[in-house]
């Protein structure tokens, strides 16, 4: 165990459930620093990192409650720090107020949310995609977040580094929209070497004192450059309105041209940032939208469905924020109907009928969590929207 | 004659941000300066302190003073200081806040990083009241003192904040008036130097609210009230140093111990146990 738990990247191939590869992709992304507070069905990637970090130089730090820990590693980010936190839907409804303070003042951060079965208390163990509205609209006023959607172990490493290195580019709230299935899950991860990895640095300025505004932006990017405390800057950071320098201004013009910036910076690279998989939708008149573990199950249906005679394709997103609805759009425009099948009652489907404006029947599949979906049932309703 | 002296603390605040928002008598900013004033004497490097505030008027210091500093969520100061200051183990990390912040909604951040000793100095400014919503309760509010929201006086047992902090485990505890300057701003050159966390409370006057609302008159009545009615009691029990309506207030360095730090209780576990696998988290000096 000692040598091996030695080492940053455990280079090779692995057999490890979810939760344990975000552990190690975060990781192989630079992350050195967790604040986190137990909760059902993530605490194995905070179990995870609390055995590696003292070895390889990180801290876990077991908080007094997930507000506390939604802030705390925010804290490790502007001493210069890769910081996350991880949780599942009670513990996510917590931290709200940390999430707007991350767009507030640009913390490159990473949240962790493994979703369980909601509202309230729900159930615990049991796996459902019914936060997905939840963090891009949870806390008040406008912003912009990044979600992306693991839908096997290998993805829970690779789309970790893809979140850290997502955050340090956009400096904004992102999100690992895991669920109870895709954590537990064991499968095969591969972890390359680090020559093989795409690690964004943190984007730290080399302006002098006194030529540094922290909030401005220099290379008309609309994300300033990052400074630490400590670096000479003596920055001032609030989650007040605040003007290029970092200080409380409580015009309206102000106020109105950073909230736009805050949502600019993500939404006009949202084509870039929306990924998918596409299979089958060259002839396709019934498109299946699925992601996370749903999209497995919904790979078998099309499989079936097709062998049945029916031109079916499938999208699998990974991307669940900035949603990318043209795109959407332009796929789906041979279909004759969208079936979205999500393990919530109707959210991303929300977003596809926003795509298609009418133009064909978007059917939903789902549950409010609980069991997976099966195959039967999205078979049944291709065989329904294909007649 | 024109004779202009600059400000003394001139050079540790931001300027360009005066003129502040804080009230003729408030104390807030009697209690920045002997807090400057006592940075000086720690010889604490300007860019190796940080300051973090909660919200409410004394949230407000981190704007004012030009240091790196963070103006967080409300009751969350602490927290993110927790972060801040594990990562950096040279630094002095400071959480600079009201009563309201720091013993209502953040009470519970207080209790868990007194209990750990995290490195950070935390300073309470208790006017007993919320200045920036218009002065309603807090838990420190004496009972029988009006607030916006107990019209007929505070009928709730308030808090004792030194014994809060001792019986959770702080290393230093003390508390002063802001009439005490000198006495405040070496107690305060105490706690920046304490390892673990430290904590004074500074009773400070809201004349705007709280005095106004209980008719006790202007910032220097409330002034000649902690001069007259303060004791100063080094050493005193915790458990006797609450503060009833217009009573006697106990002040003085209440606490020091030499319990071991959070990162120093970390470290110490992690090399017994890991020995040379052990690479401690955070950069060094
Ligand atoms: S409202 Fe009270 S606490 Fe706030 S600035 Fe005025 S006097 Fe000070």
């Amino acid at each position: 165990m000692t040598k091996r738990e030695a080492q940053p990247l455990r280079t090779g191939l692995h057999f490890m459930n979810g939760n344990e590869a975000c552990a190690e992709g975060a990781i192989a992304a630079g992350c050195r620093f967790v604040a986190g507070y137990p909760i059902t069905p993530s605490t194995e990637v905070v179990e995870h990192l609390a055995r590696r970090f003292p070895r390889i130089g990180g801290m876990f730090i077991q908080m007094e409650d997930e507000i506390a820990s939604s802030i705390c590693f925010q804290g490790a980010v502007w001493a210069g720090h890769k910081a996350m936190t991880v949780t599942s839907g009670p513990g996510l409804s917590l931290m709200m107020e940390h999430i707007g303070f991350a767009a507030m003042t640009e913390t490159p951060s990473v949240f962790i949310n493994v979703q369980r079965a909601g509202p309230s208390t729900g159930l615990p163990t049991a796996a459902a995609q019914g936060d997905i509205m939840q963090v891009r609209w949870g806390s008040h006023g406008d912003y912009a977040i990044i979600a992306l959607c693991p839908s096997s172990p290998q993805e829970c490493f690779d789309l970790t580094i893809e979140a850290f290195n997502l955050a340090e580019r956009y400096r904004c709230p992102t999100f690992l929209m895991m669920d109870e299935t895709v954590g537990h899950m064991m499968g095969k991860v591969r972890i390359p070497d680090a020559a093989d990895l795409t690690v964004e640095p943190r984007r730290n300025t080399t302006r002098a004192p006194g030529d540094y505004q922290p909030y401005a932006t220099y290379d008309g990017s609309d994300v300033p450059e990052m400074t630490r405390a400590g670096d000479g800057h003596a920055i001032h950071v609030t989650g007040l309105t605040h003007n290029e320098k970092g200080y409380p201004d409580m015009s309206f013009a102000v106020h109105d041209a950073l909230v736009r910036r805050l949502q600019r910076k993500v939404h006009t690279h949202t084509s870039e940032l929306f990924r998918l998989e596409a299979d089958g939708l060259d002839d396709a008149d019934v498109v299946v939208v699925a992601f996370g573990i749903t999209a497995g199950i919904a790979a078998y249906a099309v499989t079936q469905a097709r062998a049945l005679g029916r031109r079916v394709g499938l999208l699998r997103l990974i991307t669940l924020w900035p949603f990318d609805e043209a795109r959407i759009r332009t796929l789906t425009a041979n279909a004759r109907a969208v079936i979205v099948a999500e393990m919530n009652l109707g959210q991303v489907c929300l977003q596809v009928s926003r795509a298609v404006q009418g133009r064909i029947p978007v059917h939903h599949i789902g549950n409010p969590g609980g069991p997976v979906i099966e195959p039967e049932e999205i078979l049944a309703a291709i065989e329904g929207a294909a007649t | 004659m024109t004779h202009q002296r600059q400000n003394p603390i001139e050079t540790w605040l931001r300027s360009d941000r005066m003129p502040h928002i804080w009230c003729p008598g408030c104390g807030i900013g009697t209690s920045l300066n002997c807090f400057v004033r006592a940075v000086e004497r720690a010889a604490i490097p300007k860019d190796n302190l940080f300051v973090v505030s909660g919200i409410g008027c004394t949230g407000r210091v981190a704007g004012y003073i030009d240091v790196d500093s963070f103006h967080t969520t409300h009751g969350r100061a602490i927290p993110f200081a927790t972060g801040l200051s594990l990562a950096r183990p040279d630094a002095k990390v400071v959480v600079y806040s009201g009563d309201g912040d720091l013993a209502a909604i953040g009470g519970n951040h207080l209790m868990h990083a007194a209990r750990r000793n995290v490195d950070m100095t935390v300073v309470c400014v208790n006017n007993l009241t919320y200045g920036m919503t218009g002065g309603q309760l807090t838990p420190t509010t004496p009972r029988t003192a009006v607030a916006s929201t107990t019209p007929y006086g505070n009928y709730e047992h308030p808090f004792n904040l030194p014994q809060l902090a001792d019986s959770c485990g702080a290393n230093f505890v003390a508390r002063w008036t802001v009439f005490h300057v000198r006495q405040l701003t070496r107690t305060l050159t105490k706690a920046l130097r304490t390892k673990g966390l430290s904590f004074v409370e500074i009773i400070s006057p809201c004349p705007t609210l709280y005095q106004r609302r209980n008719r006790l008159g202007d910032g220097t009545q409330t002034l000649e009230y902690y001069r007259d009615h303060s004791v100063v009691r080094h050493g005193a029990n915790t458990a006797e140093v609450d503060i009833d309506f217009q009573g006697e207030i106990t002040v003085g360095e209440f606490v020091t111990r030499e319990r071991p730090s959070l990162r120093e209780c970390y470290e110490a576990r992690m090399r017994e146990v890991l020995q040379d696998d052990f690479a401690p988290f955070g950069v060094r000096p």
